[in-house]
């Protein structure tokens, strides 16, 4: 037995959550699942608390306070697995859940030529995990949301050039009871937000448009990030966005072509996402998602040996990153968060796995991936935080790579994200663009795309920023499976600059 | 489990705030999925969520708040109505308020309970499935079905009922380094031909027998219905009202909407009908929240067929009943399923019989927008691109990066073949129900070529 996982937080889970007779249910189910000839059962109770504030041009357009919660029981039966939830937190439906369970599971054993083996995991009972977080955004009261969003909203509205106003924030808070048969009994409580307004600027005679949103990542924090006293800087961030809008607006369009690119980690940490984060899912590589969300180039015939991008490219995954998205105690696999690498040298070194596939790698234990966004959905794996290390020894400044490009672009912010199916080709966009001149900043342009392909992209990579320009950038809503599943991931990168990346003309493109 | 009917009452009886809206929604989901010729994951889930929208009227305006939940507890009911209650009398007033919509007759089938599935659904499938997986192409895909049976229930004394069958089925196959895709949405699976979809998977897969690579650049392009749904279904979740008259959407012009305006030599029509045959849908609006498109306190009002574009006319936009007075527009209430028509009985194979040299594509995928103002969209060719040469598939072409906007590409188009139903790959999970037409564009966009198989 085992209970090795650091607390993050002083906080404790609700006791609302604990009051729930989660070990009767969890044993009703486990007990019908074994009974049923399971040779492994776990169980799960999961809460979600969210709200969704909107507001445009200062107004409320919706708030939305939504609650979930409901149990879970995945059994394997003679190789196969099954898979049942139900929304009744009743003895009974728990113990109809895993029969039901079982009964799938039996149904469709024709169709399945892998049998499941779990790698084993150290049984961790009664093992509590509470993310880190200072001020619970469901002990807020709406109105002061509103008037914080408000304020922050009349910021932009006030200012000349900007003609409209959208702000949001999302908050969830997610609780779970894991129990399986092996004895493992683990309950967890997460919080995060993700704040975001933007500015539109519109010339209604000419029939031209611009829009800017801030760059604050979403977290996993509490309602503390959006207070005056937050980590972000929400007063130097709304004071600019007018400027930079304006400016922006009347900025030349982009000439295309192999540009150097100085990007930004606000930038930088979609494109780790999409080309390293996804392509280092083992199931993907694999073929778990060929249908759907895709495969990778990345496969596992390529591990230790496949050139990812430059040596100075160093990748790690971490549940156990503070604020990270991804940060959990155990995943929902009943596996301890870990941190690993998955590229180093610049070569491809690990993937992301759970207790199915980390036998299938030949490894005997898994690095906790696993995960399931609903009570009504199966646990799948889902990506840790993915982040690109800064350079361990220079401490290089976004004006020192900067200074390093005589004619390029300093790319900041995300907006469009698109990338194949085997996460070669993508294309980005951003939310400003800064002409690089001898080393220098001059304005903005506009209409700007750059698109490359995964590994020419990394081995471009000719400077890694250093340990202070580091950020966590993040998504609430990663898509994967099917049936859809959302997942909430923050990537940490330094700012780095890229030689001859292909940019394009967005009005160009389109034929303008 | 008390039936959804009866939650409806019991919050309604609870409410004291001046006006009410109660939505439940009772969810029965199975699903199966496999890779490689194997089952991977698989499930049956049941679920309830409800939201209750309390109003309070006063002289400022209507206050609003909303809470969902998915408890079944009824013991649990007075409390989550109580804080949406007080939710509401902090609330700032609403900027869409308008009285709430007046009572019709109830549904005759309001106290009835929800249907449901099981896995049976599946039974033929799955059998079919097996004798797939015994085959020599390696398989992938997904089959899904959901039966939401949703009641709207209002202070106003709106009692509605619908039950939406939604289901979907989508293999992918490979062979050597050739990929292919089918894919086909049904309501009970009862329709569904897995040996016809597994018939169809090969021949794609033979036509990858030979390979050719091409270069980016514009080509005459065969979008097939699927490829079009994704692009049509983009440009009408981008046709609200609102926005377009603020000056900030692709349907935005100097001084005005695009209203009006002809966009191309065919007259297609892109509509939404919950009565189409075979793609119905709720015949009542229901939304939790309000947002660019729908209002809160629309509830209830009646769907309706939209022509959003009408003979190859920008026709119609979304507004609720506010943003409607406001803009002295038509209240336009979006709709769950879409269609395009307007073109001949031509099938696709006719349309590639036509073709003296282009591009047959199978779906695109991760389609996002690169630029609002042009409604410029990017994405990716996948599972299937084929060169057409003298009328005839000659061989399986590279994956291509696309920048296309299907404002421009309805402009553009040539041809439109015979409307049919179909899945649209890359939205189907928040969009199953349309039909469309194979389309001919004459110079389609791809920008670069992809190295994805």
């Amino acid at each position: 037995m085992s209970c090795a996982v650091t607390q993050l937080s002083d906080r404790h889970v609700d006791p609302e959550f604990l009051a729930l007779p989660l070990r009767e249910l969890a044993d009703s189910a486990l007990d019908a699942a074994q009974r049923g000839g399971a040779s492994h059962a776990d169980f799960r109770v999961h809460r979600l608390f969210s709200q969704s504030l909107n507001m445009r041009d200062g107004s409320v357009q919706s708030v939305v306070d939504g609650s979930e919660i409901g149990i879970a029981v995945r059994v394997v039966v003679d190789g196969t697995w099954g898979f049942a939830s139900h929304s009744a937190l009743t003895i009974e439906s728990a113990a109809e859940a895993a029969r039901t369970a079982v009964t799938v599971a039996k149904a469709l054993r024709e169709l399945n030529r892998e049998v499941v083996q779990l790698a084993p995991e150290p049984i961790y009972r009664d093992a509590t995990w509470v993310s880190a977080y200072d001020k619970d955004p469901f002990a807020v009261p709406t109105q002061e949301k509103v008037e914080v969003l408000g304020e922050y909203s009349s910021r932009l509205l006030s200012a000349d050039g900007v003609d409209h106003v959208t702000a949001s924030v999302m908050q969830v808070k997610e609780q779970t009871f894991y129990q399986d048969l092996a004895g493992s009994s683990i309950t967890q409580q997460r919080v995060r937000v993700h704040p975001q307004l933007e500015g539109t600027a519109v010339d209604q005679s000419a029939g031209v448009f611009e829009s800017m949103r801030t760059l604050a990542p979403p977290v996993s924090r509490g309602w503390e990030y959006l207070e005056a006293n937050s980590t972000w800087n929400w007063d130097d961030e709304l004071a600019q966005i007018p400027h930079w809008l304006a400016e922006k607006i009347k900025s030349p369009s982009v000439e295309p072509g192999p540009t150097d690119l100085v990007i930004d980690p606000t930038n930088l940490w979609l494109t780790i996402h999409e080309s390293i984060g996804h392509a280092t899912e083992y199931d993907r590589a694999i073929g778990y998602e060929a249908a759907y969300a895709g495969t990778s180039f990345a496969t596992p015939d390529k591990l230790g040996t496949l050139q990812y991008g430059n040596p100075a490219m160093h990748v790690t995954a971490d549940r156990t990153e503070r604020h990270g998205l991804a940060t959990v105690g155990y995943d929902d696999d009943g596996v301890a968060a870990q941190k690993w690498d998955l590229v180093r040298d610049g070569i491809l070194v690990g993937y992301q796995l759970d207790r199915v596939f980390a036998p299938r790698m030949g490894l005997e234990r898994s690095n906790g991936c696993s995960y399931a966004d609903s009570p009504h959905h199966v646990p799948i794996q889902r990506m840790a935080n993915v982040s690109l290390e800064p350079d361990p020894v220079v401490d290089r400044s976004v004006d020192d790579l900067i200074a390093a490009v005589d004619d390029g672009i300093y790319v900041v912010g995300d907006r469009s994200w698109s990338i194949d199916m085997q996460r070669y080709n993508f294309q980005f966009t951003g939310q400003r663009f800064f002409r690089i001149r001898n080393g220098r900043l001059e304005g903005q342009v506009r209409d700007v795309a750059y698109q490359a392909t995964t590994t020419d992209f990394w081995g471009s990579m000719e400077l890694v920023g250093g340990a202070s320009t580091r950020r966590l950038g993040g998504a609430f809503n990663c898509g994967k499976a099917q049936p859809g599943q959302v997942a909430a991931v923050s990537h940490g990168c330094p700012a780095a600059l890229f030689r001859g990346v292909n940019v394009l003309n967005t009005r160009s493109e389109a034929g303008q | 489990m008390i039936p959804g009917y009866e939650v409806v009452e019991r919050v309604l009886a609870l409410a004291t705030a001046d006006e009410t809206i109660v939505i439940v929604t009772d969810a029965s989901e199975a699903s199966l999925r496999w890779a490689g010729n194997s089952m991977t994951t698989n499930g049956i889930s049941t679920s309830r969520r409800w939201a209750v929208a309390s109003i309070v009227r006063g002289s400022a305006g209507a206050r609003v708040a909303t809470a969902s939940s998915t408890s079944i507890d009824p013991a649990e009911f007075e409390s989550i109505v109580r804080k949406c209650e007080a939710d509401a009398r902090e609330a700032e007033p609403a900027e869409d308020a308008m009285p709430l919509v007046s009572a019709t007759d109830p549904s005759v089938d309001w106290d009835l309970e929800s249907e449901r599935t099981s896995i049976d659904v599946f039974a033929h499938l799955s059998s079919d499935l097996s004798t797939g997986f015994d085959g020599a192409d390696r398989l992938y895909g997904f089959a899904h079905h959901q039966v939401e049976t949703v009641w709207l229930g209002t202070s106003t004394g709106v009692r509605r009922r619908f039950t939406q069958p939604t289901g979907s089925v989508e293999i992918n196959g490979k062979r050597g380094d050739a990929s292919a895709w089918v894919g086909a949405g049904t309501k009970y699976f009862d329709d569904v031909s897995v040996h016809g979809l597994l018939a169809e998977l090969s021949t794609r897969l033979d036509w990858a027998s030979k390979t050719v690579e091409l270069p980016a650049g514009k080509y005459e392009t065969i979008l097939p219905s699927s490829a079009a749904a994704d692009l049509m279904i983009y440009l009408m979740w981008t046709m609200e009202g609102r926005g377009a008259q603020e000056g900030h959407t692709a349907l935005s012009r100097p001084g005005g909407t695009r209203i009006g305006e002809k966009l191309g030599a065919l007259p297609l029509t892109l509509f939404s009908d919950p009565a189409h045959p075979g793609l119905e849908y709720s015949p009542f609006l229901t939304t939790a929240s309000s947002n660019n498109s729908v209002s809160l306190f629309d509830n209830g009002l009646e769907t309706s067929r939209v022509d959003w574009i009408r003979d190859g006319v920008v026709n119609a936009l979304a507004y609720p009943r506010f943003a409607a007075e406001k803009y002295g527009a038509p209240v336009t209430v979006p709709g769950d399923n879409l269609v395009l028509t307007g073109g001949s009985d031509a099938d696709i194979h006719d349309m590639v019989a036509r073709t003296e040299r282009g591009l047959l594509l199978t779906t695109l995928w991760y389609i996002r927008e690169v630029d609002p103002a042009t409604l410029l969209l990017t994405g990716l060719t996948r599972d299937g691109v084929y060169l057409i040469e003298n009328g005839k598939v000659t061989g399986a072409v590279n994956n291509f990066r696309f920048n296309e906007s299907p404002l421009d590409l309805l402009r553009r188009a040539t041809e439109a073949g015979a409307t049919i139903p179909t899945l649209p790959r890359e939205w189907k999970d928040w969009f199953t129900r349309t039909a469309m037409p194979p389309l001919r564009i004459p110079d389609f966009h791809m920008s670069s070529v992809s190295a994805a198989q």
